[in-house]
């Protein structure tokens, strides 16, 4: 990427001390991402996605030790005073939960919570800021909108609610969304319709966007780069047609395999990842993910791979034994 | 991965419809009951009742009449003006008192539930030591310090209620303050204070808000104790507590001097009691949530 990048996330560890010892959540990741683009990131649960998004809004725990840069249009996040940290977050960098269940106050009206942001960070006035918030909904796809304002969380929803959520996110107007699975608590088709207006709003603003998930075929179509995680480091990253194409880790494989296919037989066995991710307090000592691969070999046993560039310079993975076949799927 | 069209049709939105719930006979004859002591409460001086400290030696505990509506007692004073005016100092500690308790309490708990750290430990330490003093004893030292008064006494009180409404502030802070949406409220750059005051507060409030009507319960009857004792308000002004003691000395004469005013306290108390339980069933918005 020769343009200069919106965020680049430099060597961030976090490392979270719990009664078992230190344990490892995110293990010197480097990404980058470049204003109005998508960026992907892929992995199972507990592979520290989460903590990755956290990480760079600076929201960890308190316990939690944070090593690294996360530069931010040319600011470090890091050392950022809290203050301006706080006026950046809304107006700049927004975030979109999971579970848009807990992600609104219950005792607040969708109304009042969306007006809050605006006040804070727009300084608009009472008129101009109920006018906006009618607006922000119409724009996120709620009917009626002036109704849905006078409205109780638990009234709306499972959809609906995500979209209250994407409204009060997208309502300064930031330059970098972060989603962090913004679909796994809402069913299939309503996902789709999420995903979609997250891609509509974020062309329309010209919006940077970290879209986290476990699900590959989330990531297909709907982003520029995908970063894949295992046991908290990057383990592949590629431009997502070039990842599809041609993906090199056998982890990435395996993640693409248990996708259930839509065409195949009834009862066809899932290729599920056999084992367990790795106990993240107890570090191995070879490649992470070598007790379940399928091709691993006595180097991976040993040491660690480092995720390396190889053919070309946009593709890069952390593998001794890559997978040579150009089978791939079409993105 | 299907697209689907966005565009939902208008037709499709509903209009929010009303709860309507039936609140029941029950719930109507409380408030009945509470509007009709606080009128009285707060309507005494209008209302043309004899002075209910002045006696009257030829007419003592002397049966219901047209001039004494309850009867009068041991000392020939209007049974009915000291039961309307003992309900003005009963009423006075009973609400003054849970409001000192939930203010700094609730403060207190919330900071402590939301900051944690050094500043929880000291918090929670101090209201242990609170908790652990015995109030009677402290009661007992502060008037006898500072002197029986209707004062002295709301601010026993109050301060004795302080570590309870601290602890279920500080409970249902811990347990909010976790949950994802204040997170969310972070990441939309939200200070401490916007936090506390606007996500948390509206939270924490329905729970200390029942837990504050228990408060006045309880307090009515402890203030009622403490007049019993003589520790409450000084003679010759009414409340309820103290008319049960004095009524006491002629409970075999006269039974229905001690019996009175305990039966109004007990109407009053369990009035709050239901009032706090069906309001708090019927406010909480979390119903039907999570």
């Amino acid at each position: 990427m020769t343009e200069p990048a919106l965020l680049s996330v430099e060597e961030v560890s976090v490392d979270l001390p719990t009664p078992r010892g230190n344990l490892r959540a995110v293990d010197h990741v480097d990404l980058k991402i470049g204003a109005g683009r998508t960026l992907g990131i892929v992995g199972e649960s507990g592979c520290g996605k989460t903590m990755l998004s956290r990480a760079i809004l600076q929201l960890l725990p308190k316990k939690a030790k944070l090593s690294g840069r996360v530069m931010f249009d040319g600011q470090d996040l890091v050392r950022l005073e809290p203050e301006r940290l706080r006026k950046l977050r809304g107006r700049s960098l927004a975030v979109v939960f999971q579970d848009p269940m807990t992600s609104l106050n219950p005792v607040l009206t969708v109304g009042t919570q969306l007006i809050e942001t605006l006040q804070e960070h727009l300084e608009l006035d009472g008129h101009a800021a109920k006018r906006r918030r009618a607006e922000l909904l119409a724009a996120v796809g709620i009917p009626a909108p002036e109704q849905r304002l006078m409205q109780y969380p638990h009234q709306l929803s499972g959809g609906m609610r995500q979209r209250v959520a994407i409204a009060i996110a997208l309502s300064c107007e930031p330059k970098l969304l972060i989603a962090d699975e913004p679909t796994t608590a809402l069913d299939v088709t309503i996902q789709a319709q999420i995903l979609d207006l997250l891609a509509r709003e974020q062309r329309r603003r010209h919006m940077a966007m970290i879209l986290i998930t476990h699900d590959l075929g989330v990531v297909a179509g709907r982003t520029d780069e995908v970063a894949v995680m295992y046991a908290g480091r990057v383990v592949e990253r590629a431009p997502t047609p070039a990842l599809f194409k041609k993906m090199r880790m056998p982890y990435t494989e395996a993640l693409l395999a248990a996708i259930p296919k839509i065409d195949a037989a009834p009862h066809t066995p899932l290729p599920a990842i056999s084992g367990r991710p790795p106990d993240p307090t107890r570090p191995i000592q070879g490649c992470s993910f070598s007790p379940r691969c399928r091709y691993a070999a006595d180097q991976c046993y040993r040491e660690k791979p480092l995720l390396a560039a190889a053919e070309s310079l946009d593709h890069q993975y952390a593998c001794f034994h890559p997978i040579q076949i150009t089978a791939g799927v079409d993105a | 991965m299907a697209t689907l069209e966005l565009s939902i049709e208008e037709d499709v939105a509903v209009s929010p419809i009303r709860r309507t719930r039936r609140l029941g006979p029950l719930f109507w004859a409380a408030i009945a009951w509470m509007i009709f002591i606080f009128a009285a409460a707060a309507l005494v001086s209008l209302l043309p009742l004899p002075s209910p400290t002045d006696m009257d030696m030829l007419e003592r505990r002397a049966p219901a009449s047209a001039l004494h509506w309850l009867g009068t007692d041991g000392l020939g004073r209007d049974e009915l003006a000291r039961l309307i005016h003992g309900a003005r100092v009963s009423l006075t500690v009973g609400l003054c008192a849970p409001i000192i308790g939930i203010t700094i309490g609730g403060a207190l708990g919330m900071l402590a539930g939301y900051f944690r750290g050094r500043f929880e430990t000291l918090v929670v330490g101090s209201m242990d030591v609170l908790l652990a003093f015995p109030p009677l004893i402290l009661a007992l030292a502060v008037t006898a310090y500072l002197g029986q008064s209707l004062l002295n006494l709301t601010c026993i009180l109050g301060v004795l209620g302080i570590p309870a409404f601290m602890r279920v502030a500080r409970a249902a802070t811990l347990t909010l303050a976790r949950r994802e949406f204040v997170i969310a409220a972070q990441a939309l750059g939200a200070t401490h204070a916007r936090i506390l005051l606007r996500e948390l507060l509206p939270n924490v409030f329905l729970p200390l808000f029942a837990f504050f009507l228990l408060g006045v319960a309880v307090t009515i009857v402890v203030e009622g104790a403490l007049s019993f004792l003589g520790l409450g308000v000084p003679p010759p002004i009414s409340s309820w507590g103290s008319m049960i003691g004095e009524g006491r000395e002629s409970l075999e004469i006269a039974p229905r001097l001690a019996f009175m005013p305990a039966i109004t306290m007990f109407l009053t108390v369990l009035s709050f009691n239901l009032v706090g339980d069906t309001l708090r069933a019927l406010t909480d918005p979390r119903q039907g949530a999570l």
